[in-house]
């Protein structure tokens, strides 16, 4: 459960919401928001886009490949930020890797 | 693309994004730290209708509300507690029921359940049996203890609450233990705030620093030993900071509380303030009580803050603290709450601190929460801890502890 102490996000692992958020469009904010117990966080839109995709299915590989896609441009750059988020995700208790 | 770690968290621009609703004042516990209003029999006929909940909670989304708590009184008292809870999820917000777990059967949590409820958030008032029926008048502790292992294995996010005050603070670690076996994900230790009962029974209740000290360091080291496994909060007691808290996040920013008979309140406490107007949704609607009510607007931004908050540069960080606790210490809500240490009334303070642990004492027995001591203490004249000495002396019903 406390994964603080694991290695970073690797392309071969696969991130699920923790059940204990609700991440959802919210109109009145025009944004992603996550709200839980005593909570709630406005996200900015890449935040959103990722954590869109943290589903437990794709793997983060094919999650920053449809960020690339997304975003075209400055492929490594946007890798890198896939990477760094997920890695804030996770250290926040928003995200879970899966088994 | 992505700069690292740039998650917006959210600021209120204007919206009510905690709404909370106090269904009802009724309670079967008799807590004598309760924050409900003194008198809080006096309109027990005028509760809002289910119709009238309902109302409240779509005005609500439209004004931009996210989350939304259930509370009282204790909100199982309401049978149309789930229909409640059905429609505020579907509506969208984020359904939390604060309880005491009196009433909570497993039929109950699965009909919550499938109405979309989203956490729960239960109070536990000591490690110990005797205590916990001792200081809320009932026996409750062995049902807390049930229901909260039945809620996480219903699979609830769960908030275990504990009110902090003089005779559990030095249960921190019974607690701690008692909280992992449960599973809870949020531990929140809430220092009291002496308002209402808690007022009347100040003197009993207030811990002292050294108690406070070792509480804190108690957390500190779950923390450490913990990780993420379960949050800890430790609400921090006004009294002994220094500093007041930043109350609501400012009064009339982010917070809005409809209470039983639908009076909009800025928080659960503002109803204390006297000479300030409080209508119900029954005269207005809630975008006009949010926006445009001068009672919500009185307090807004700094114009109103006396001249020690307006020059001062931490005003951003606190708002000059509680006005509630303002008016009951000094008279005018618009003081510097006396918590902080530039209020040129923090004597106030210091001095409750001493009379609370002035050596030579006499102990006098807590006044619960009922309805016949919320009438002795209405003839007495206000809820002030004198008046509740002459009360406790009445002989009126009190807890043994
Ligand atoms: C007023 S109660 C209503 C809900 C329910 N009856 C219960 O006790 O959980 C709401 C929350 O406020 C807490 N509370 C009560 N009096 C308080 C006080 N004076 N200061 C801080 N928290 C208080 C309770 O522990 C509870 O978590
Ligand atoms: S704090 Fe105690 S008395 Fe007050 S509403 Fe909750 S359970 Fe009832
Ligand atoms: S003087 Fe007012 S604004 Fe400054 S710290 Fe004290 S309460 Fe806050």
């Amino acid at each position: 459960m406390n994964d603080t102490a694991l290695s970073p996000p690797a392309a071969g692992e696969r991130y699920a919401l923790n059940p204990m958020y609700l991440f959802r469009w919210e109109p009145t904010q025009d944004s992603h928001v996550l709200l839980y117990p005593e909570g709630i966080v406005k996200l900015n839109q890449t935040a959103g886009d990722i954590l869109e995709r943290c589903d437990g299915q794709r793997t983060v590989a094919e999650l920053v490949a449809e960020l690339q896609q997304r975003y075209p441009g400055d492929d490594a750059r946007v890798a890198e930020g896939v990477y760094k988020f997920l890695e804030v995700f996770r250290a926040k208790g928003w995200i879970r890797r899966q088994a | 693309m992505p700069k690292d770690g740039s998650v917006v968290r959210l600021d209120g621009q204007g919206k009510p994004l905690w709404l909370v609703l106090e269904l009802t004042y009724r309670c079967p516990l008799k807590c004598p730290w309760c924050s409900n209003p003194v008198d809080y029999t006096r309109d027990a006929e005028a509760e809002l209708s289910t119709a009238e909940w309902k109302r409240v909670l779509r005005e609500g989304r439209e004004l931009g509300a996210l989350q939304l708590g259930f509370t009282g009184g204790e909100p199982l008292l309401r049978d149309d507690l789930e229909e409640l809870v059905a429609e505020a999820s579907a509506l969208g917000y984020y359904t939390n029921l604060i309880t005491s777990a009196v009433g909570l059967s497993e039929e109950r949590l699965l009909a919550l359940k499938a109405a979309g409820l989203k956490q729960i958030q239960l109070s536990l008032q000591s490690s110990e049996r005797a205590l916990t029926d001792a200081l809320v008048g009932a026996r409750a502790h062995e049902l807390k203890l049930k229901v909260a292992h039945m809620i996480k294995a219903l699979g609830f996010p769960m908030v275990l609450n504990v009110p902090v005050f003089r005779h559990n603070i030095g249960q921190v670690e019974e607690i701690l233990a008692l909280a992992e076996d449960i599973g809870v994900d949020y531990l929140e230790f809430a220092n009291i705030q002496y308002y209402n009962w808690a007022m009347v029974n100040r003197d009993e209740l207030l811990p002292s620093l050294e108690q406070l000290q070792t509480a804190e360091r108690a957390v500190q080291a779950a923390r450490e030993r913990l990780g993420q496994r379960m949050t800890i909060y430790f609400v921090i007691p006004d009294y002994y900071e220094g500093r007041p808290k930043a109350c609501m996040n400012g009064w009339g920013a982010i917070h809005l509380t409809i209470a039983p008979d639908g009076v909009a309140m800025p928080c659960q406490e503002a109803r204390i303030i006297e000479g300030l107007d409080f209508p119900s949704i029954r005269d207005q609607s809630l975008a006009w009580l949010w926006n445009e009510s001068p009672t919500f607007r009185k307090f807004r931004g700094d114009e109103w803050m006396s001249p020690t908050c307006r020059s001062c540069d931490e005003k951003e960080k606190d708002f000059g603290g509680c006005r509630c606790q303002a008016f009951l210490l000094t008279g005018d809500a618009a003081n510097t709450d006396p918590a902080c240490s530039r209020s040129p009334h923090h004597h106030l303070i210091t001095a409750a601190i001493a009379c609370a642990h002035a050596p030579g004492r006499r102990v006098q027995p807590l006044v619960l929460r009922n309805e016949r001591n919320a009438r002795l203490l209405a003839a007495a004249g206000g809820c002030g801890a004198a008046a509740a000495a002459d009360v406790a002396l009445a002989g009126v019903e009190v807890a043994h502890v």
